[in-house]
């Protein structure tokens, strides 16, 4: 017990805690965009790996951080927009074109890797994103600027959703099209433009392991993060407050499980410890399914015009 | 841009719609090679001879395709009930140990019975292990609404996890000096081959054996109706008095089943061990293969054929050209994107305003 | 005379094989209440569908107020002045009454919403009209007619100076209906010009200047509604001389067949409260009422989909089970409200649906095994008997027409395996048919096939529940009428004790209506 509150009372566990938590949360509300729109986005997996090959090589091949940050931003886009094409345009469905996505982006980042780099036994490193130390407030200061990006990206993606005129459009699309469409609202704009941007959050999401946490392109890297991303957003009933709670609830327990195995208190095997992010999303999942208020047009195929 | 159902259904697009998404995926393939700076003939050859070019090249691809149709199969009957089993490969991991727990655990002797016995008792223990980890999920969208997409998904990494803990613990090979590896099955327990001399085993007879009794099952049969009925029109299905959480176990049995028949099987075929990387991702091909044989149990055979080609061929060609195997895995994928927009532009014509 | 506010110039459309508009020109006046008549199926629906932009005619021409109207786009006629109030609300539930107005009438790009402002045009614009409702309550807790303003409302807000109706009074009750026509007449007052689907002829000559009726997709007669009769429009709907239908009273009641003693169902949307009725072989017992009322909880409690938590239902004398499969083997013929949705599997084949709800008794199985051969001489026989057009056995059923899924749905409820064999054995008559909204979006030959086959059930001894939101219907099928409101059932009265003013009373709630079987 006593290691326990060790490890709570160690201003060093909670920066972990909001490293952990950055790509989390830049994912989920990635996903929580396509979600509000009416389309289930299973290509983040593929689409943050993807974002964390791109944005790594840019930088690795001269660009500045922010540009390979960019570069990230643009390929979720791309996927995004394919992924848009697939289910908006064609409304094939949502579950296989994102699972297509997700195996396609990781298959290419990896053969990209491979044929850059074909020889090497160690992962080539480049300079990632330093501590924000000029900030002067504590736990922030050991935070690198793309986490800051992630804080203020929560507002600003509220403030979107509830009071603009295309926020309105957006949660109506997943609401009723037909609605929409009565409105003079076009579902197709409207739909693409969520996913694209969404994609794009997700490709940010990916580059900060490359560029932030870590420095280098590994292999299963993203190690699920994705679909932990798609457990949140339901967990967090869609709203980006929420999401924010989510994502930091989820890196608390994973930062602890990685501190307890450190400090050897351990009792149980690794193994266990590594599980239990996995099996707490489940379980949030579980718990907030019965109330859960989905987007009425969720996974709804729209074509216009059909009789 | 939109689209109109068609009324007829063209003969030129059934036609063109294959070879349409051919031509796209040879695209994506071809500009991939020259990134890797290979001659494109020469690296296209060795990937078909390393595929079906000989007898050797032909049974591996063979032995390949043999989890890849189990997995195929449990992603087709659980697809067509509309549930997205997305775990099959944490499915086949637990097959896979309930095989060695059953068939290799004690110091390999297993429990004093005839192998033959065993032998069955050893499949009926992998499936019911990779039946009863989807029924969970399964179940959970049947009565909570809880998405079983994340469900199945986020399972699988916590199985690899669990087999690690096995390997490191109760199942570890006291003779592997370190390497994560189980206990071996029992030699009489291992499939025999089909073709001496190579890793082609007996487990292919079963998997199309299992491909032809699902298609009889989905066809024929009273519960295949059941689950196609809940699939299309789960309220229609509901209404006409088709037991609906009845039915949905049972599709969870059968897919969960097959997938963890798959871990089985290629540990009495190929492996003979339990190991952390006996799977490179066939639970996720599955589902692939299955997209690609449009949920039909026949197509899958040769939709696995076609898939497992392609990896081991990409293996081989690697080796001689240096392109890099995961164009195997690309190639796979620009299939399946562009089957499925083939298939729908053969239903649906494109209409520019 | 002045130029007309719309004009539509030879409008056609086809869907597939199906013409749904024929060449179609019609003038809409200034300050005119124009009614567009016509059978379900006759083309009114996809003619100002066409008109808003939700469909891109394939030839002709529209010109909105003096300029040219673009096609297919709904922007663009919201900007020219037209409204529309759909048949089937286009309204989000999760969000609020202002959210769903406002929808649309500010730019994308504009980087704030102005709420206040638009909170207090919705307030004048309900005050011009006298439709008032609350800007910030939920749309889905409202009721069907405050969705209904909302709907109304959202059109108005966007400053529409043509406004078109598509069955607006499907879902009001007579009183309902009365107040929507004085709204209508202020909107005219206020400058309106009005286009008015219907298929009910009463309300058609009641509320309109003049009347245009489609018949088959062609426009075929207009005329001014003081010039003209409900006779001559019904004979132009459906181009031949109709009577109207006549009344065909039972001649021999039954016994008891199913008995509803003060039963209730769980809380949700729509359950049932107490609700009593009892139903005799030989009778057609018809509820009428608003739909929302609790007739979907009663239809799906006598047809095994939902559960009752209070009361008792029994059937033939016994305790009715509340499993699908069990009441079709007693005899329970179900014709659900949802041919769609509910009643077929649009991708099986005919033969599949033809034979799902009797494949748990045996009849159609071996063990594990369909008997292939014996479902499809079953369908067959269904299809033939039951007029089934547009298909064999295995055509998959959703590409039969509405009507035709309406007929191959009463048909396997109705025609029991046994009667293959034996045609004219009474043991093979269903005991109850339990018929909700059969009739509903059918054109006129199907509705007389589908209420033929009813009575002809009701003559050889089965007990017949019809639940119907069309009065019309109600009062010349049914041999008694109870009225559902609330998830209450009034006394079922003989029909002929009903009055249109006391049915519309009842379907409002009005008190001093008993409460009985």
């Amino acid at each position: 017990m006593s290691d326990f509150l060790d490890i709570l009372t160690n201003p060093s566990f909670w920066v972990a805690v909001l490293r952990i938590a950055t790509p989390l949360i830049v994912g989920t509300l990635g996903v929580l965009l396509c979600e509000r729109a009416g389309v289930l986005n299973l290509g983040i997996e593929g689409i943050m790996v993807a974002g964390a090959f791109t944005g790594w090589l840019a930088v690795y091949a001269g660009a500045p951080l922010w540009g390979g940050v960019l570069v990230a931003a643009l390929t979720g886009a791309v996927l995004g927009l394919l992924h848009a094409f697939l289910t908006v345009v064609l409304a094939l469905s949502q579950h296989v074109s994102g699972l297509g996505i997700t195996l396609l982006a990781t298959a290419l980042s990896y053969y990209g890797y491979r044929v850059s780099f074909p020889k090497v036994s160690t992962p080539p490193t480049i300079t990632p994103f330093q501590e924000m130390g000029w900030l002067g407030l504590p736990i922030l200061s050991q935070q690198t600027p793309l986490t800051l990006l992630a804080l203020v990206a929560v507002p600003v993606v509220a403030y979107m959703l509830y009071r603009t005129p295309v926020g309105l459009a957006v949660r109506m699309v997943g609401e009723n099209p037909q609605a929409a469409e009565g409105q003079g609202v076009s579902v197709v704009a409207v739909r693409t433009g969520a996913i694209v941007l969404g994609s794009a959050l997700m490709g940010v999401a990916g580059s900060f392991l490359t560029l932030s946490a870590f420095n280098a392109f590994f292999f299963n890297m993203v190690n699920g993060r994705g679909w932990i991303c798609v457990a949140l957003v339901v967990f967090a009933s869609w709203r980006p407050g929420k999401a924010l709670l989510g994502a930091l609830l989820f890196a608390f327990f994973d930062a602890l499980q990685l501190r307890l195995q450190q400090s050897g208190a351990a009792v149980l095997p690794y193994q266990m410890y590594l599980m239990l992010p996995y099996v707490l999303s489940i379980l949030a999942l579980v718990l907030v399914a019965r109330r859960a208020s989905y987007p009425q047009a969720l996974m709804k195929p729209y074509r216009k015009g059909e009789r | 841009m939109r689209l109109e159902k068609r009324q007829h259904s063209s003969a030129l697009a059934m036609v063109l719609a294959p070879i349409g998404a051919v031509a796209f995926t040879l695209l994506v393939s071809t500009l991939l090679v020259l990134w890797a700076g290979a001659p494109v003939g020469q690296t296209y050859a060795l990937l078909a001879q390393g595929a079906y070019g000989s007898v050797f090249a032909l049974s591996e691809t063979l032995t390949r395709a043999i989890p890849l149709m189990l997995t195929g199969l449990a992603a087709t009957v659980a697809f067509k009930a509309k549930l997205f089993n997305i775990g099959a490969e944490g499915q086949l991991y637990v097959g896979a140990m309930a095989a060695v727990a059953v068939g290799g655990m004690h110091g390999g002797a297993g429990w004093d019975l005839p192998p033959a016995l065993l032998f069955v008792l050893m499949l009926l223990a992998a499936a019911l292990a990779g039946a009863l980890l989807l029924l969970g999920p399964a179940l959970m969208k049947a009565r909570l609404g809880v998405d079983e997409v994340v469900t199945t998904l986020l399972l699988n990494f916590i199985v690899l996890l669990l087999v690690s803990l096995m390997l490191d613990g109760p199942m570890k090979d006291p003779t592997a000096m370190g390497w994560p590896q189980s206990v071996a099955l029992r030699g009489e327990l291992e499939l025999s081959k089909l073709i001496p001399q190579t890793r082609l085993h007996t487990g292919l007879l079963g998997a199309v054996a299992l491909a032809v009794a699902l298609w009889a099952l989905m066809k024929y049969t009273v519960l295949g109706f059941d689950i196609r009925a809940l699939g299309a029109n789960p309220r229609a299905a509901a209404f006409s008095g088709v037991p609906v959480t009845r039915t949905v176990v049972m599709v969870a049995l059968l897919s969960g089943g097959l997938a963890g028949l798959a871990g089985a099987i290629e540990v009495a075929g190929r492996t003979s061990y339990l190991t952390l990387d006996m799977s490179p991702g066939y639970g996720y091909s599955g589902i692939v293969i299955a997209m690609l044989a449009a949920l039909h149990p026949l197509a899958v055979v040769v939709a696995s054929v076609f898939v497992a080609g392609m990896l081991v061929g990409a293996d081989s060609m690697s080796r001689a050209v240096g392109v890099p195997t995961f164009i195997a895995d690309v190639i796979v994928a620009a299939s399946l994107i562009s089957v499925l927009v083939a298939t729908l532009l053969t239903q649906y014509r494109v209409r520019w305003r | 005379m002045t130029d007309p506010v719309l004009s539509l110039s030879n409008i056609s459309k086809r869907f597939g094989n199906v013409v749904a508009n024929d060449a179609i020109s019609l003038d809409l006046q200034a300050g005119e209440i124009l009614a567009l008549l016509g059978e379900n199926g006759a083309g009114k629906s996809t003619l100002v569908s066409i008109l808003f932009g939700h469909y891109t005619a394939d030839a002709g021409s529209i010109t909105v107020f003096g300029q040219p109207l673009p096609a297919g786009d709904p922007k663009a006629a919201l900007a020219a002045g037209i409204g529309m109030v759909h048949q089937h609300f286009t309204l989000a539930d999760n969000l609020s009454v202002l959210d769903n107005v406002m929808l649309g009438s500010e730019s994308l790009w504009q980087a704030l919403t102005r709420k206040a402002a638009a909170r207090a045009k919705l307030v004048q614009v309900g005050q011009r009209f006298g439709l008032g409702v609350d800007a910030d309550a939920l749309v889905g807790k409202l009721s069907v007619g405050e969705r209904q303003r909302v709907e109304i409302l959202k059109a108005l807000y966007r400053g529409a100076r043509i406004l078109i109706l598509d069955e607006p009074t499907a879902v009001l009750t007579p009183q309902e209906s009365e107040a929507l026509f004085g709204v209508l007449a202020q909107m005219v007052a206020q400058g309106l010009s009005i286009i008015f689907i219907s298929h009910k002829l009463t309300e058609v000559l009641r509320v309109s200047n003049r009347v245009a009726v489609l018949r088959a997709g062609k426009l075929v007669a207009q005329a001014d509604a003081r010039d003209t009769t409900q006779a001559q429009l019904a004979q132009w709907m459906v181009g031949r001389a109709i009577s109207p239908p006549q009344r065909r009273p039972s001649k021999h009641l039954g016994k008891a067949v199913c008995v509803l003693e003060e039963v209730s169902t769980a809380h949700a949307r729509e359950r049932l409260n107490r609700a009593s009725l009892t139903l005799h072989g030989g009778e057609i017992v018809a509820i009428a009422g608003v739909s929302g009322n609790g007739q979907v909880a009663l239809a799906e409690v006598l047809s095994g989909t939902r559960r009752i938590t209070g009361g008792r239902i029994t059937l033939m004398g016994q305790a009715m089970p509340q499993v699908a499969s069990e009441l079709v083997a007693l005899g329970v013929a179900r014709v659900p409200e949802d041919r769609h949705g509910v009643g077929l599997i649009g991708d099986l084949p005919v033969w599949e649906n033809a034979i799902s709800e009797r494949l748990r008794s045996g009849a159609f199985s071996r063990g594990p095994w369909v008997k292939r051969r014996a479902a499809q001489a079953y369908a067959k026989a269904v299809i033939t008997r039951f007029d089934v057009r547009g298909g064999g056995p295995t055509t998959a059923a959703r590409s039969l027409s509405g009507g035709n899924m309406q007929k191959l749905v009463l048909g396997r409820a109705l025609m029991h395996p046994g009667s293959l064999a034996e045609p004219d054995s009474a043991a093979f008559i269903p005991n109850l048919i339990v018929a909700h909204q059969p009739t509903w979006g059918l054109d006129i030959g199907a509705v007389a096939f589908i209420h033929e086959q009813l009575i002809a059930a009701r003559d050889a001894g089965a007990a017949v529940l019809l639940i119907s939101d069309d009065l019309d219907e109600v009062l010349t099928l049914g041999d008694r009428v109870a009225v559902m409101h609330g998830g209450q059932l009034s006394q079922a009265r003989a029909a002929l004790d009903w009055s249109r003013e006391s049915i519309g009373l009842a379907m409002a709630g009005a008190e001093g209506v008993a409460h009985a079987a």
